[in-house]
Parts: structure tokens; C-alpha cells; sequence
């Protein structure tokens, strides 16, 4: 044993890489229903009157977000995990018993968790918080899955030989805490069946039913403060994790600066959470709450664009790979719209813009050129850099790769687009008036005029769908051709090549 | 002092978690400490509506729809009165929404009527011409849920000292109590009690038979929520 290379062990790499692309096309495909069941109501009732209720608008939507984020996006975080976690820290997985139980069990509980969430949202089971719908019992079996994920990382963290924790390794711990520190105190309930009449009697009804323990404003603080930070670290702090090791393995240049990443880090850790304020301007929060909000959105720009620059940066006097290669070309533009999703969100934040632009599509704008450009982008690109080295096999098409690419970046720019258009044009509708001081509007002409703009959203997010497909037919042919024989430097520091 | 934190991943993650957990010990606590008190006027939800938010939530109506009127003229012209912390009191959860592809509806009761829901819920584009909202047939054969609500209502007494059966104090200087049912199969008798006065209001002879009956449809409490919303 002493003297053979390390061999890593994938098996939970491999699992969660399959429930990334199977949640993927999920919620994707669920997110295009949606879209152009708004520009077309009657797709409602796609199947008939008497599955109306499953069909509904409002019963998938919350389906499609729980499914993309912690459906795709978390898979993606996970499998990532498995990959990047025993090479950075020099150890394999099938080392420890323990771990590999742990990491097998993190799997399985985690699908039937997603089953459970599946089934119960088409329910209609749902406590209203947005992303954080579940009902108690699946709250509790989602802790447990976390708790094992923690334990499971911190495991492999324990008995690392890489004595120096790589900057991807950061980014994964506070993943870990930041999520659980949001989701336990958001998911503070009391389950309803614990009442019981005066008279003594047991009362009965739904035994999932809870109220939070939260009323009123106190509720809408700690669930945009939860809401939020949930794109920090579901959507922001994992996927840096991501580009940290892939980007400098796939293109074999350094990352840029050192100083940068801890700048940015730290700078992240400390900003992002003040941030959450920012979706109540106007509200009934405290005045200095929503001011804060405002201001450290705007200080979020500094800690963000530190570590897309880092990124971009590190492909300095190497730009010809972009043109070379489609992996390069899907981080490259993953980072470039992780600029852009940043300064725009700062840019709503600014209270006077966000009294145009919140309750509009251009807020689901802001967060699809976010997850679309940089989350989605990067986690295929970690998986068509996995791929090669999980199953052992050259990808199986580089021009279906380069074309995916395309297809997925015109339906991101025609999604965006014509979802800042119809917000801004919503949000200035809304508070038109005419020479006389009435309302120049009645609310269905602003919903009218959108008409178009869903349409072309309907499309954009139809052409990445598409391109997810191509996506996973890569992964598929790249699974099942016949083997290559390959070895690999096992020993290569993120940094090389 | 990095480096070393790199080294030792137990303080690196004690460090993450103290300077990410900051923001929330500043911003959140304070408004704590004094608890949301509800404004006058501001009564707790009867059974009948405690049931019909059920129903609201149950559709994701929040998902459309806003309930909180920002103190702009567009919005108080619009939609009335902008929103008080303290008329969130009873509310849990909050249903602030933070999307409007429909209109705002913290008012709604104030403008529309028993009718109007009932032809609306039917079939939405039939009464405001161009509506991207589907219809909700279900909610007028499926039964609403009176237990839970009560569940729910008993839970809000027992944890957070919501005053029901206690004067509250409305804007005009009288009083008026919130009633809440000894067992469930008075608080049934409540609720129904309630749905009589909705049903009276609707056309659909349907739902008019089965509150006869004894059974209380979906639709009829969401209503009675809708009509709380003032």
C-alpha cells in the first residue's frame, strides 16, 4: 500500500453528479412550464381539468425553486464535494469505512428527503416562506442530512495529509455553517398537533401543520435575512468553491492572487449577510434596518467583483484557451455574469431603483442571469471537467459542447432582457399618474403589456433546457463508451496542470 | 494570522461562523426586544378565515400576490392605507410576497365583494379580461380543513398569547371579542356558522347545498379571509 499512488475513491461523486442532471432537467423543465403558462394561462390545465390543481402555476413554482436550488445546485455542491475535497486534502474517501458510510448515507437520505419535498409541495404542503416551504418533519430529516454532510466533511477534513486548507476547502466549511445557522433559525416552528382543546380532548387535523414562530414583521426579518443568504451560500460561496479548483486545473495557470482570494473571502464572509434587508425596503422593518441593507449591497460589489476579477485574472496572457476550449469558455462566461449579477443586484438595492423594480420580473431577472449564467454555467463545467477523470473516458463531444454553449448563452441574454424590460416597464406603469393626479393605469394594462416579454422569457429558458439536454447526452455517451486506459499525476497540486 | 487559521480548520470555522453571524446579532435582535404590538383595530383571525388562510397558502397565492402596500401615492392610491408593523401581528407567517404578478390584496376586503371572489376564482379572465391567473375550480368541491385551523388557533393562544376570547380594542373606542371554541366540534359549528353568512352572498347553488349539509367548501373560507383583509 505505502508506495502506491493514492487512488481516489468517486462512488458519491458518481451519485450525486446523477441527481445534479436528473434534478436539473426537473426543475428546468418545470421553470419553462411556468414561463409560458404566464404568457399562455391555458396551459394551466395542460392536463385536463381534473389534474388542475397539480398543473397549477402556483403549485410549481415553488417546485421549480426548491428543485433548482437545492436539487441541482446543492447536488452539484455535493458531488463537487467528493470530487475536489479528497484531492485537495490528499485522501481518498475509501481510506475510512466511516466516511464512505457517511458519504453513501448523506446520498440516500438526500433523495428521500427530495422525494418527500416533492411529493408534499405538489400537495400542497407548504408553510409559505419562500425556500424554506417544507413542513417540520421534512425540516428535520433535511438537518439530518446536513449534520451528516458535515460530519462527512469534516471527516475527510481530519485525516487530510495536506496540512494547508486550499481556498476551495473555505469556501465548502462555510457553506456548511452558513446554511445551517440560516435554516435552523428560519424553520423555527411549532407544530400545530402539540395544541389540544380546553376541554382536553385531542384535536386532530393535519400532524405536518406548523406555525412559525415568528409573527408578522419579526417573521418577513429573519426570512429575508434566511432568503437572501441563501443565494450566499447556496447559490455564491459553493460555486466560488468550484471555479477556485477548476478553473486553475482546467487551464493549468495559478490563481491570480493570493491576497485577493483572502480579501474577498473574508470580505464576503462578513458583508453578504447584512445585504438581507435589502428585499424589505419600504416595508414595515425598521428604517436603519433597510438602510443597512441598501448600503451593504453596495459594499458587496468590493468582496464579489475581488473574486471574479481573481478569476478572470487568472487567465491573463493565457486568453487564447477561451477560444481553444468550451470548459474554458463555460467559466470564463460564468464568471463574467457572476460581475454582472453583482453589481445589478447592488444596483436594485439603491432604495429610489428598487421602488421601480421590487415585486417586478426584473427581479426574476436578476436572479436568472445570476443562476443561469453563473451557477448553472459552472456546475456543468465542473461536471465536464469530472466527467473524464470520474468514469475514465474522453467527453464524448467537444462540438456538441461548443454549440450547448452558444444555445445556453442566447437563451440567458434573451431571458434577462426581456425581463428587465417588462419590470422596469411594470414598475414605472405601476406608479404612473395622469395630469389630474389619478392612477394612469388599472393594474391588468401593466399585466397585459407583458405579454411579449414572457413569450421571448418563455423561449430563452426554453433554449437552455435545450441545451441542458445536449448536456446531459455528453454525460450519458461519455458514461457509457468503452473505456480508455488513462493515468493521471495522482499527486499534482490543484495548481498544476 | 491566515495562514495559521488555514492550518486549523476547527478555528478557521469557529472564525466563519462568528464574522458571518455578526450581521444577524446587530440586525435582527433589536427589533426583538420590542415585539411587533398590533395597531387598534387589529383583531385575531376567526376560525372561518384561520381556515381560509390555510387555503391561501395551500395555493401559494403569495406567489402572485403581495400584502404590503408601500407608503407611495401609486400604491395607497391603488390599493389603500400603506401597511403598519403592528397590523402583521397575528400573522404567522407573514405573507408579504415579493412578487406582483397580480395586485396587492393586504386591502382587498375593502373593495371587493363575496360575488366578485366567487365569479373570479371560477374563472378569472372572464372577470378581468386579459388575467394570466388560472382558474381555481378545486378550491368549490374540496373540503376545507376546520381542525387544523383550530389546531392552529389553539396553538396561537397557548404559545403566543393571541387574545382570543378578549375585548380588542377597536378604532371607534368600542370592543369587540374574538370567539374560540371549547372542542373542535364547536369550533366546526363556528366555522359553519360563518360559512351560512358567505354562502348567502354566493350564486352557486352547489356550495349552497353543501353549507346546508354541514360541509364547508374551500372556496367559502378562503373568501372569509379574503373579506378579513382590510
Amino acid at each position: 500500500m505505502e508506495n502506491r499512488p493514492l487512488e481516489y475513491d468517486y462512488t458519491v461523486t458518481k451519485m450525486f453528479m446523477f441527481t445534479t442532471i436528473a434534478l436539473g432537467i426537473v426543475g428546468m423543465l418545470i421553470g419553462v412550464i411556468l414561463a409560458f403558462q404566464l404568457a399562455f394561462p391555458g396551459l394551466n390545465l395542460m392536463l385536463g381539468e381534473g389534474l388542475a390543481e397539480y398543473t397549477n402555476f402556483s403549485r410549481l413554482r415553488p417546485l421549480h425553486t426548491d428543485a433548482v436550488i437545492f436539487g441541482f445546485t446543492l447536488s452539484g455542491v455535493f458531488a463537487t464535494w467528493y470530487y475536489v475535497g479528497q484531492r485537495v486534502l490528499k485522501v481518498s474517501m475509501a481510506e475510512s469505512r466511516l466516511l464512505m458510510l457517511l458519504g453513501k448515507l448523506h446520498f440516500w437520505l438526500y433523495l428521500i428527503t427530495v422525494v418527500a419535498v416533492v411529493v408534499s409541495l405538489f400537495a400542497g404542503v407548504t408553510t409559505s416562506k419562500e425556500y424554506a416551504e417544507f413542513e417540520w418533519p421534512i425540516d428535520i430529516a433535511i438537518v439530518i442530512v446536513w449534520v451528516i454532510f458535515g460530519l462527512s466533511m469534516f471527516g475527510l477534513i481530519g485525516i487530510r495529509r495536506e496540512k494547508s486548507l486550499y481556498i476551495s476547502v473555505w469556501y465548502y466549511i462555510a457553506t456548511f455553517l452558513g446554511i445551517a445557522m440560516l435554516y435552523l433559525f428560519n424553520n423555527m416552528e411549532i407544530p400545530t398537533m402539540l395544541a389540544s382543546a380546553p376541554d382536553g380532548s385531542h384535536v386532530g387535523g393535519n400532524w405536518w401543520h406548523s406555525i412559525s414562530m415568528y409573527a408578522g414583521t419579526n417573521d418577513a426579518l429573519v426570512q429575508w435575512w434566511y432568503g437572501h443568504n441563501a443565494v450566499a451560500f447556496g447559490f455564491t460561496v459553493p460555486i466560488i468553491a468550484m471555479i477556485y479548483y477548476f478553473l486553475p486545473k482546467e487551464s493549468g495557470q495559478a490563481i491570480y492572487s493570493y491576497k485577493l482570494s483572502l480579501l474577498s473571502f473574508w470580505g464576503l464572509m462578513f458583508v453578504y449577510l447584512w445585504a438581507g434587508g435589502h428585499h424589505l425596503l419600504y416595508s414595515t422593518v425598521p428604517d436603519w434596518v433597510q438602510t443597512m441593507g441598501s448600503i451593504f449591497s453596495i459594499i458587496l460589489i468590493l468582496p464579489s467583483w475581488g473574486s471574479a476579477i481573481n478569476m478572470l485574472l487568472t487567465m491573463k496572457g493565457e486568453w487564447q484557451q477561451v477560444a481553444a476550449s468550451p470548459l474554458i469558455k463555460f467559466m470564463v462566461l460564468a464568471s463574467t455574469f457572476y460581475m454582472f449579477s453583482t453589481l445589478e443586484g447592488p444596483i436594485q438595492a439603491i432604495k429610489s431603483v428598487n421602488a421601480i423594480a421590487h415585486f417586478t420580473d426584473w427581479i426574476v431577472g436578476h436572479v436568472h442571469d445570476g443562476v443561469l449564467g453563473w451557477v448553472g454555467f459552472m456546475i456543468m463545467a465542473a461536471l465536464f471537467h469530472m466527467a473524464p477523470r470520474v468514469f475514465k473516458r474522453e467527453i464524448y463531444s467537444k462540438s456538441l459542447m461548443t454549440a450547448q454553449f452558444w444555445i445556453q448563452t442566447l437563451g440567458v441574454v434573451l431571458y434577462f432582457t426581456s425581463m428587465w424590460i417588462a419590470g422596469i416597464t411594470q414598475g414605472m406603469m405601476w406608479r404612473a399618474h395622469d395630469e389630474f393626479g389619478n392612477l394612469a393605469y388599472s393594474f391588468i394594462d401593466t399585466v397585459t403589456v407583458l405579454h411579449p416579454y414572457y413569450t421571448i422569457r418563455g423561449v430563452g429558458g426554453l433554449l437552455y433546457l435545450v441545451g441542458f439536454l445536449m448536456f446531459t447526452y455528453n454525460i450519458y455517451k461519455t458514461m457509457s463508451a468503452r473505456p480508455i486506459e488513462e493515468s493521471e499525476l495522482q499527486s499534482a497540486s490543484p495548481m498544476g496542470a | 494570522m491566515f495562514h495559521w487559521l488555514e492550518k486549523h480548520p476547527f478555528f478557521f470555522s469557529v472564525g466563519v461562523f462568528l464574522v458571518i453571524a455578526f450581521a444577524g446579532v446587530i440586525e435582527i435582535l433589536p427589533n426583538f426586544a420590542q415585539a411587533s404590538r398590533p395597531v387598534i383595530g387589529t383583531k385575531p383571525y376567526s376560525i372561518l378565515e384561520t381556515t381560509g388562510r390555510q387555503v391561501y397558502i395551500k395555493n401559494s397565492c403569495n406567489a402572485c400576490h403581495s400584502q404590503l402596500i408601500r407608503p407611495f401615492k401609486s400604491e395607497t392610491d391603488r390599493y389603500g392605507h400603506y401597511s403598519l408593523s403592528g397590523e402583521y401581528a397575528y400573522d404567522r407567517p407573514f405573507l408579504w410576497g415579493s412578487k406582483r404578478t397580480g395586485p396587492d390584496l393586504m386591502r382587498v376586503g375593502n373593495y371587493r365583494t363575496t360575488d366578485w371572489h366567487e365569479n373570479h376564482m371560477k374563472d378569472p379572465a372572464g372577470v378581468v379580461p386579459g388575467s394570466v391567473m388560472p382558474a381555481y375550480r378545486w378550491m368549490y368541491t374540496n373540503i376545507a380543513d376546520v381542525p387544523t385551523a383550530y389546531a392552529e388557533q389553539l396553538t396561537n393562544a397557548q404559545f403566543f398569547s393571541v387574545p382570543y376570547n378578549e375585548p380588542i380594542p377597536m378604532k371607534d373606542g368600542s370592543t369587540e371579542v374574538v370567539k374560540m371554541a371549547n372542542s373542535v366540534t364547536e369550533a366546526h359549528a363556528m366555522a359553519l356558522a360563518e360559512a351560512k353568512e358567505i354562502a348567502a352572498d354566493m350564486k352557486d347553488q352547489n356550495i349552497k347545498d353543501a353549507v346546508a349539509r354541514g360541509e364547508i367548501p374551500e372556496i367559502v373560507a378562503l373568501i372569509a379571509y379574503l373579506n378579513s383583509l382590510k
